[in-house]
């Protein structure tokens, strides 16, 4: 196959290279994107268009969508902002201090990637609902976390755990220590070390956990629909109000809530991507 | 900058220090005076780096005392010790700009003792005029070369005025035209400065021609302390004479005064000790002779071009290894041809 | 430096301008472990504790039950078609990303990677909208008595979506580190481009490859949002684990939904386990990046 495929293939669009199959490959990566993802989606787009502009715009902006939005973006912000606080942490504890059972507390961290989100929905409704084994204890002291915000919070500090201290381990551990050591001798505090030699080298990754956490977060279903209590207006969350759409046979309503859905988060990636170039930049990442 | 009064001397007493069960230096005493600059020499392993960073006080000796202008420096936190340090890496900070690199340790004092934003400017400028790269304030370290960095690195441990200077390698990360043009710019700069500065090497050459004195380590061990020519000249060990310059190694006998090879004499050792010993004779200090004139006798395997002159490599009866020998004129041993050697210099150390 | 002298270095208790104060290393430590503790170790015991609340008999009549079992059945199907698919599909594309330079690649790159800032329900819907009973092509399929949603293949196309970077994002940067010079050598040598990627590709990413189709899998297997948009819920038909669960859970019945929950807990850890070997074992042939 090789011979003939790379002579077709070798258009101006791409560099000769001995390497074959580039025809095979690329057809088949592109063909199944097409199929499973591509396809899919601009028929997602379509169908929400089919909707008209009046519809659209009457869906959009009725409360309870815009309530959904505001509880699905708003909260997946805050949990990935917590995310941060406590990744780093985290992150540093791992990298810097050794402890019995450092290896196992390192392998577990990538639990939520493993575990299937309805298992951890349902205990995570074990523990917080207000019979659970920690929300009862908080009911009597008047704290409400299942059924409530604070439950999908919690479900989504769960999923999106990870990816900050993936992203910020390997930072800091391949930080050369002479650049501590350096500001020690310049006569810095520890703190004053930590603040401007330590830190700004590890924002641009601390940012991508972030964003990673965040677009994992603002998406999610299985984890929280257990533990929302799904109360509309109050802890109803975006992607259910497409899965009640849907049971209504109101395809183009579940359509544009989608599209909506879609468009707001990737204006924040892409928003927040952007700071993060601009930070490599600032950082002297040239 | 007078900081000659600022330098101060710097004594080491009994610095062990070990890494598990790994002895990287086995009680090192070393006096430095004040404004001198020392290179600490030795090959890989040899505890030359694990030394300076005692000094810097990045680490802790097991046993011992380092001693700042009379003072144990394990009192001084690492603020208090004022030390420039230049690391291999150079480590300078890559989301900061030259300037904020330079002027880092002057904002990180506490605010009590830090000057105003308008002097640290100011001095930054005169750093960057020292070392030689003005107008370069607004560069990150990424936009510049390896020998600017290493320039970078040193203004900003000078911006602390510190009492001492310690290098890790300074040239180890350039290449060879770089590092010669920086090692004479140092050895000025140092001059006109005057700290007292340790500089670690594993290159001879560069810590003959830079040092005021060498000390050699080897294995965890200070072998000799000097002037470049003191310990060039008079090596103290057979490791210095074999690591300072290039030395064949003839394994001979001691007896009453002479060195014996193959039984015959071949080089005046002048003390009168006796059993095995080593003679080492760097390579212009043979002359060919005619055959069978000395115990060295063999026949010429190659001539090679040695820089300014040739050198011919003589495989002598009864020596695995073959001696390099200078020629000198321009009538020159052809290969293959049968020479004796004679010795006119060496160095005899007894043992084997 | 020797080696030993070295390594010696790069021990913490020789980097003295590197310590922290023992208060601070306490406190820090406390934070990050009671973190995770409330919310990994607590929930995943749970998991657990729950499973076994009634004894070990109900745990089994949870398993045991027909529908539990059909739902473990048409797990293990889903996940032994969108597997394979995507180890296919990613080697190719990791081929075509990794091993070439074409224009639009950084596009293609990103496409690859879209599904993962896609909510899975939306993954669900997509599929709905074109294979409904009043999707684009729903009415015409049906004509033809072809089932896609509220049916396996709804199913699996579903959890292809939400799978599909999984294997190529593991493969790419490690084919881009290991670069081309030892495909080039082997074709130099006479080899085929089928053999030199069996002899030579092959061998050198299988490690990655597992990696991938580890976390492929269990994404697979435990997938939720999409699934249950597309799958109708139909009891023992198009119930997958993680619905099972659902229904289980809905219905009151919380011994056997964290039995059927604890299968998947049990795979998670099965997951994290080789992975961790993986890394341990295996670091410098698995792809740097641990994102995801």
């Amino acid at each position: 196959m090789s011979a003939v495929v790379r002579r077709n293939g070798a258009g101006a669009w791409r560099e000769r290279s001995v390497i074959p199959g580039f025809g095979l490959s690329f057809g088949i990566i592109v063909t199944a994107l097409s199929l499973v993802v591509l396809i899919p989606l601009a028929a997602l787009v379509l169908k929400a268009a089919s909707a008209g502009p009046e519809d659209i715009w009457a869906l959009a902006t009725s409360r309870r969508v815009l309530s959904a939005l505001r509880v699905s973006f708003g909260v997946a912000l805050l949990a990935a902002a917590i995310n941060v606080v406590f990744g780093l942490i985290i992150a540093w504890v791992l990298v810097r201090y050794d402890f019995p059972g450092r290896r196992l507390v390192d392998a577990a961290v990538d639990l939520p990637f493993a575990l299937p989100t309805a298992v951890a929905g349902i205990a995570l409704a074990a523990l917080y609902a207000p019979n659970g084994w920690i929300g009862a204890p908080l009911a009597q002291l008047g704290i409400k976390v299942g059924y409530t915000p604070a439950g999908i919070l919690m479900a989504l500090i769960f999923i999106g755990l990870p990816f900050v201290v993936r992203t910020v381990q390997p930072v800091l551990a391949e930080m050369e220590a002479e650049l501590e050591e350096a500001a020690a001798l310049l006569g810095a505090s520890r703190w004053k070390t930590l603040t401007s030699v330590v830190l700004p080298p590890v924002l641009p990754a601390v940012l991508t956990g972030f964003t990673l956490a965040f677009a994992r977060a603002v998406g999610e279903y299985g984890s929280v629909i257990f533990i929302a209590g799904n109360i509309p207006m109050v802890s109803e969350i975006a992607p259910l109000l497409i899965f009640i759409r849907l049971e209504q046979f109101d395809y183009a309503g579940a359509a544009v809530i989608g599209v909506l859905m879609l468009l707001l988060s990737f204006i924040l990636i892409l928003g927040l991507n952007l700071l993060q170039a601009a930070l490599r930049r600032r950082l002297g990442h040239v | 900058m007078s900081a000659a009064q600022r330098s101060v001397p710097v004594v080491i007493e009994q610095a062990s220090r070990q890494f598990g069960g790994f002895a990287a230096l086995k009680g090192i005493s070393l006096a430095i005076a004040p404004g001198e600059l020392v290179a600490l020499l030795g090959p890989s392993g040899s505890g030359k780096t694990t030394l300076l960073r005692l000094i810097a006080g990045l680490d802790q000796a097991d046993q011992g005392r380092i001693l700042f202008d009379g003072v144990d420096a394990d009192v001084l936190s690492l603020r208090d010790r004022r030390i420039g340090m230049v690391f291999q890496s150079y480590a300078l900070f890559r989301h900061m700009t030259v300037a904020d690199n330079i002027a880092f340790g002057l904002r990180a004092r506490p605010r009590r003792t830090r000057p105003p934003e308008s002097e640290i400017r100011q001095r930054v400028g005169a750093l960057l005029d020292l070392v030689q790269l003005p107008g370069l304030e607004a560069r990150f370290p990424s936009q510049l070369s390896g020998g600017q960095r290493q320039r970078v690195a040193l203004a900003r441990a000078l911006a602390i005025e510190p009492r001492v200077l310690l290098l890790d390698e300074p040239f180890g990360a350039l290449d060879a035209k770089v590092r010669k043009d920086l090692r004479a710019w140092l050895r000025a700069l140092h001059d006109q400065t005057g700290h007292t500065t340790l500089f670690v090497t594993h290159d001879q050459e560069e810590a003959l021609e830079l040092a005021d004195r060498v000390a050699i380590l080897n294995d965890g061990l200070l072998e000799q302390v000097g002037t470049p020519d003191a310990v060039y000249d008079h090596p103290a060990t057979a490791f210095v004479c074999g690591f300072l310059g290039e030395a064949n190694h003839i394994p001979v006998e001691l007896k009453g005064g002479e060195a014996l090879f193959d039984g015959s004499p071949v080089f005046h050792a002048g003390a009168n000790t006796s059993g095995p010993g080593a003679l080492y004779v760097r390579p212009h200090h043979f002359r060919f002779d005619i055959p069978g004139a000395t115990a060295l006798d063999g026949h010429v395997a190659n001539v090679r071009r040695h820089g300014a002159i040739r050198r011919a490599e003589v495989a002598v009866r009864g020596l695995a290894r073959k001696l390099d020998v200078d020629i000198f004129s321009a009538v020159a041993p052809a290969v293959g041809e049968r020479v004796g050697l004679r010795v006119t210099g060496g160095h005899v150390f007894a043992g084997a | 430096m020797s080696d030993a002298n070295l390594a010696a270095i790069e021990m913490p208790e020789a980097r003295i301008a590197r310590r922290d104060g023992a208060a601070a290393r306490i406190v820090l430590v406390t934070l990050a472990l009671g973190f995770l503790a409330l919310f990994l170790a607590l929930p995943l015991a749970i998991v657990f504790i729950e499973a076994f609340a009634r004894g070990w008999q109900a745990y089994r009549n949870g398993l045991a039950d027909p529908d539990a079992l059909a739902a473990i059945w048409l797990t293990l199907v889903v996940a032994a078609i969108a597997v394979p698919v995507n180890v296919v599909v990613g080697i190719a594309g990791a081929w075509a990303i990794a091993k070439h330079e074409f224009r639009g690649k950084s596009l293609l790159v990103s496409l690859v990677d879209l599904p993962f800032s896609v909510s899975p329900v939306i993954a669900g819907l997509v599929f709905v909208l074109l294979f409904g009973a009043q999707g684009y092509f729903g009415p015409v399929l049906a004509s033809y008595g072809v089932e896609i949603i509220f049916a396996l293949p709804g199913i699996v196309l579903a959890t292809l979506f939400v799978t599909f970077p999984f294997i190529a994002r593991e493969l790419i940067p490690h084919m881009q580190a290991l670069g081309n010079a030892e495909e080039e050598t082997a074709l130099t040598l006479g080899a085929s481009g089928w053999r030199t990627f069996c002899m030579v590709t092959l061998p050198n990413i299988k490690w990655s490859l597992l990696y991938g189709v580890l976390l492929c899998n269990a994404r697979a297997m435990g997938e939720f949002g999409a699934v249950a948009v597309v799958s109708g819920k139909i009891r023992g038909l198009t119930t997958t684990m993680p619905l099972h669960v659902e229904i289980l859970y809905n219905e009151y019945m919380s011994v056997a939904a964290f039995a059927v929950a604890s299968l998947l807990a049990l795979l998670a850890l099965v997951t994290l386990a080789a992975k961790s070997f993986l890394e341990w074992r295996h670091a410098d042939e698995i792809a740097a990046s641990r994102r995801h």
